[in-house]
């Protein structure tokens, strides 16, 4: 499970924050309501995990809450069978 | 009576939390023309006083000058106060289309259509081009205007990091099976002051058959060598698919926007854009002051070279102050202060030394990035800039952040 949410986590922090971002993300930081990940950019995320994973995330699972946070994307993946 | 006391509470206690949150804003009237001295009556009842003002889009000191002000006379007794009508009906007088010519030769492009603001354009130009197929990829700081605009139309979206090549070629690969991808970024960003790579940008739009939208508002008149904009600046005149540019700022002040590029992306802005077809023509004396800002500025180059002078040396002056500003060549220049109430006291001591500035922080700006933006002026004299460096140097000293580091900055102030 952890290496699991450092995958995600790290790719949250790749993605997301500019080189000189000083920000601290852990795993139940607010991504979306925090203002880290906008609503335009979690096409990404949601393609990385789809891809990560081979699944298909359908758009009305792909909420801003689901995203909201590595907590809540692994419970998205609990779904899905990933753990 | 529907407003009730009930409904009356939602809305007080939600302006009483935007207060508390510190992010209220208050307008300063303004009881003189715009100019880069100004009167101002600032809290409201104050006494009025004279300023140097160092944040309006005032780039090409254009605002009151006395031959545009002539011209939208003229236009005001030649073609009258308004037009009551949108374009499409009985809006579009000769002197729209005229306009629209001049935009389109100006900039480069091969059509043009006028919006009455380019928040407008931004607005409209996204739903009227792409559909669901179709992907906008945008910088990550790109203005309100498009960012609402990306939200009214039904493409997909993504973002790449702030001027990051290597993020935006990732984009284009993970989206390459779109109809039409669309890159979208600033000319010049607003807040920071830095300009967008153009060439970097068209090359991977020919590399991966994208097309390129900019928003020059804070560039077009005085960016580049003859002020075309940022596309000329980074060498892809002519290379642009969309450009949307505002009359509101550098281009006489007034109101009024416009998409420019590619004839077919114009004629389908016609067509379909909303804030084109159901908003007001731009009225006729605001037409006729662009249309001699135009003439003005495809006559000589003096005012943006003055411009340009004027940014260097203040650059230049405050660096040498030891304040921390963005570094850049535009003439928005940022004065890092990274506390938000430092920013506020800060502009508050500049306002007492008779020089106008306002200070931003989050959410106009990133946490812990506050600032003030200060911006200069083709109407800004020597003399004048000489007491804005006096004022700031004066007001840096007395809050102990002359010639220290960013980190020394927030170990005082905090983020």
């Amino acid at each position: 499970m952890s290496e699991l949410k450092n995958t995600i986590l790290d790719y949250v922090k790749k993605e997301y924050l500019e080189e000189d971002d000083d920000r601290e993300i852990s795993f139940n930081t607010p991504l979306i309501s925090g203002g880290i990940v906008d609503s335009f950019s979690m096409v990404s995320l949601k393609r990385f995990l789809e891809t990560k994973f081979t699944i298909q995330i359908p758009d009305a699972k792909a909420s801003p809450e689901a995203f909201d946070s590595v907590d809540n994307i692994i419970r998205l993946l609990e779904e899905f069978n990933i753990r | 009576m529907a407003f009730n006391n009930d409904i009356r509470d939602i809305y007080q206690k939600e302006l009483a939390d935007i207060r508390t949150a510190g992010i209220f804003k208050e307008e300063r009237v303004i009881c003189s023309a715009q100019d880069s001295e100004i009167d101002v009556e600032f809290p409201a009842g104050a006494s009025r006083k004279r300023v140097i003002n160092m944040c309006a889009n005032n780039y090409l000191g254009l605002s009151s000058h006395p031959d545009v002000v002539e011209a939208a006379r003229k236009g005001l007794d030649h073609r009258g106060y308004g037009m009551s009508s949108v374009r499409f009906i009985c809006g579009t007088q000769d002197i729209h289309k005229e306009l629209e010519g001049q935009l389109t030769k100006f900039l480069g492009t091969e059509d043009t259509i006028l919006f009455p603001s380019c928040m407008d354009a931004n607005a409209g130009v996204f739903e009227a081009i792409l559909n669901e197929q179709d992907v906008m990829i945008s910088d990550r700081l790109v203005h309100a205007s498009i960012v609402d605009g990306m939200r009214l139309c039904k493409a997909k979206t993504d973002t790449f990091k702030h001027s990051d090549m290597g993020h935006l070629e990732e984009k284009l690969q993970l989206h390459s099976g779109a109809r039409v991808k669309l890159i979208i970024t600033d000319g010049a960003f607003s807040m920071d002051g830095d300009l967008a790579r153009l060439d970097q940008i068209v090359a991977l739009a020919e590399k991966y058959n994208a097309l390129v939208f900019v928003d020059d508002s804070h560039a077009s008149g005085f960016i580049g060598k003859t002020g075309r904009g940022t596309h000329e600046h980074c060498g892809v005149l002519g290379k642009i698919d969309i450009i949307t540019t505002t009359l509101g700022k550098a281009l006489g002040g007034a109101s009024g926007g416009c998409v420019s590029g590619r004839r077919e992306l114009v004629e389908m802005c016609r067509q379909k854009a909303r804030p084109y077809l159901f908003s007001n023509t731009i009225p006729p004396v605001v037409v006729s002051g662009a249309i001699a800002v135009l003439d003005i500025i495809s006559k000589t180059t003096e005012r943006r070279d003055k411009l340009e002078r004027n940014t260097a040396f203040w650059r230049q002056g405050l660096t040498e102050a030891g304040l921390i500003i963005k570094e850049g060549e535009t003439p928005i220049v940022p004065v890092m202060l990274f506390n938000a109430k430092l920013s506020q006291d800060f502009a508050k001591e500049l306002y007492g030394e008779g020089i106008y500035a306002v200070g931003f922080f989050f959410p106009v700006v990133a946490k812990g990035q506050a600032r003030i933006r200060t911006q200069l002026s083709a109407a800004h004299d020597p003399h004048q800039l000489d007491k804005a460096l006096a004022a700031f140097t004066k007001v840096g000293a007395k809050f102990g952040i002359l010639h220290k580091s960013k980190q020394e900055i927030i170990d005082r102030y905090g983020m």
